[in-house]
């Protein structure tokens, strides 16, 4: 009796406590879309006039698109880097023994966990000293480098899961080793690789502090958007995030599923359970 | 049954790509550090330590890297203040809403950094969002200086962006606890409470070791955050990194104090790594 009222005010405290979590992270986001509508300006409690003003300001503003694009062009470039080279890093990872696998390994993991500024700061060098001009290409290498750990532990993951019998089956009925890559290998690591792309594609379009380094003339949309914030403030800068946020929403939400999917059909059956176990108590 | 020329194939590309772009930028970085400049601002390729000896002998350097330890130590402190019950509860006490729960933890990661503390900003200046409403329900009758353009604002900050990455290891980590020792603590007799600190404190240590790093180690390499919230008085090591790489030709000094940065972040992510191992369980 006694455990059992200990352990429904321990359940309360938990809730309460979650609650004033998910507020603190949720309060910005919120402030920050409510004022995106403020005819009045970015502060100022309450928010009044509101307006779709500054949508319009930012759909007729030239330098905030071009960003847009650029910033499209890294991140598909960056994905296609990061999965080029993070798929087979992934596959040797597994499969291969080689002096300095170790060190490998690490290396490749290192940009996932090290502060931005010392990634961006030492391609930076590399790029001086061979003469590189800086442009959206040397941000592409940063974030294509950067994020090949992002594709490199979805895959590995997912080749841990995965039964080599298939792979050998091909093998042995005369297919080479370039034709199980894509036939048997490739589509059944669907879901890692797919989730890699959507995750390298979200952390590209976002990254800062590495481009930060790097920039030439054009300006990603990050960039931009520091630019802007440096000169002052107004609430085109929250229409933008605002934007941003609901294309990150759907992303998220994709991505989710598929992880889901990708974690197998344990998951799902307990899912199944779950949901057949809320029928028989609405029974 | 995979090829030498297999193994060739798929380990050489990868090999080669990092060798160039991340170990030689590190060698690169070390080389610098030992460079000086000319009096014609150029790099002057001589082998010598007197970047680490200014790094010693002015105070504004170590002060500021002691200062970025110390708000990074209060966003951890503060992240695992947040993350740690919430994960608990997600885990422990959540049931069937812990899917909806857990997604609703990682949406503010996909949110865009520079956007968060963008928004910080509008909540925390002197006619921002917090100052008006004080002033609105006269709860005060001036804007409260402090918010803002202060190390607070940073931490703050800094705090609301790392939650939630100190969050997923640990709840992983708790997810991972078998829940028939739970049930075996309690059938011994052991209190809820005892069972707590005794059964699930130690199994979920790996997962608050792991989000401890991830926390302190982002958050003090920052730069942007201070730029943007931090004013003079939240000044970070990074920040005095961008100057000396910027307008002022320093590079060679700035090199320094970035590879001081990463032999700490390189020791601390190996003596987690040792930690976490320890305290293991599988």
């Amino acid at each position: 009796m006694s455990a059992s009222t200990g352990s429904a005010t321990r359940s309360r405290w938990l809730s309460l406590h979650a609650v004033a979590v998910f507020a603190f992270l949720y309060l910005p986001i919120a402030v920050l879309i409510l004022y995106s509508f403020n005819g009045e300006g970015v502060g100022g409690f309450p928010p009044r006039h509101l307006t779709l003003d500054w949508y319009r300001m930012l759909f007729a503003d030239g330098p905030i698109w071009d960003s847009v694009l650029n910033s499209l062009q890294v991140a598909f470039a960056a994905m296609a880097i990061a999965l080029a080279f993070g798929v087979p890093a992934a596959l040797a990872l597994d499969r291969a023994q080689f002096p300095g696998k170790a060190l490998f390994r690490r290396l490749v993991l290192l940009p996932l966990i090290l502060p931005g500024i010392i990634t961006g700061l030492s391609l930076l060098m590399l790029f001086n000293v061979v003469g590189a001009k800086l442009s959206l290409l040397t941000i592409i290498l940063g974030h294509g480098t950067a994020l090949i750990s992002v594709a490199t532990t979805e895959v590995f993951a997912g080749l841990q899961k995965l039964d080599r019998a298939q792979e050998e089956a091909s093998l042995d009925l005369g297919a080479n080793y370039w034709q199980t890559f894509w036939r048997i290998t490739v589509p059944n690591l669907k879901l890692p690789i797919i989730g890699a792309a959507l995750l390298i594609f979200t952390l590209s379009m976002d990254e800062i502090a590495v481009s930060f380094f790097l920039i030439g003339r054009d300006n990603t949309l990050p960039l931009e958007i520091w630019g802007r914030l440096r000169r002052g403030i107004t609430p085109e800068i929250n229409a933008v995030s605002t934007i941003i946020f609901v294309f990150s929403l759907v992303a998220i939400v994709f991505w989710y599923r598929l992880r889901v999917r990708a974690e197998g059909s344990a998951e799902i059956v307990t899912e199944l359970a779950e949901g057949v176990n809320q029928e028989r108590q609405r029974q | 049954m995979f090829s030498r020329a297999y193994k060739v194939a798929v380990t050489a590309p990868p090999l080669l790509w990092v060798t160039v772009f991340l170990l030689v930028p590190y060698l690169l970085m070390f080389c610098y550090s030992f460079w000086s400049v000319s009096q014609a601002q150029t790099i002057v390729h001589s082998w010598n330590l007197a970047n680490y000896k200014e790094l010693l002998q002015v105070d504004v350097y170590w002060q500021t890297l002691l200062r970025s330890m110390w708000i990074a130590a209060r966003v951890t402190f503060f992240s695992l203040l947040l993350g740690y019950p919430l994960a608990y509860f997600l885990s422990f006490y959540a049931g069937e809403r812990k899917h909806l729960f857990y997604q609703l933890v990682i949406i503010p990661l996909w949110v865009s950094y520079l956007v968060r503390a963008y928004a910080w900003k509008t909540i925390l200046g002197s006619d921002g969002v917090l100052n008006t409403l004080l002033q609105y329900v006269h709860l005060t009758k001036h804007p409260l200086e402090f918010l803002l353009y202060s190390p607070f604002a940073v931490v703050l900050t800094l705090t609301h962006i790392y939650t939630s990455f100190t969050f997923l290891p640990i709840y992983a980590a708790l997810e991972h606890i078998p829940r028939n020792l739970v049930e075996a603590s309690h059938d011994l007799g052991a209190t809820p409470v005892q069972t707590f600190w005794r059964v699930v404190v130690p199994l979920s240590i790996p997962g608050v070791v792991a989000g401890a790093t991830f926390a302190f180690v982002l958050s003090l390499g920052d730069f942007l955050a201070p730029l943007l919230l931090g004013g003079p008085s939240g000044i970070m090591i990074s920040n005095i990194v961008v100057s000396l790489f910027g307008a002022a030709y320093t590079w060679p000094l700035g090199a320094a104090i970035s590879l001081c940065m990463l032999v700490l972040v390189v020791s601390l992510l190996f003596l987690s790594e040792r930690l976490e191992k320890k305290w293991s369980f599988s």
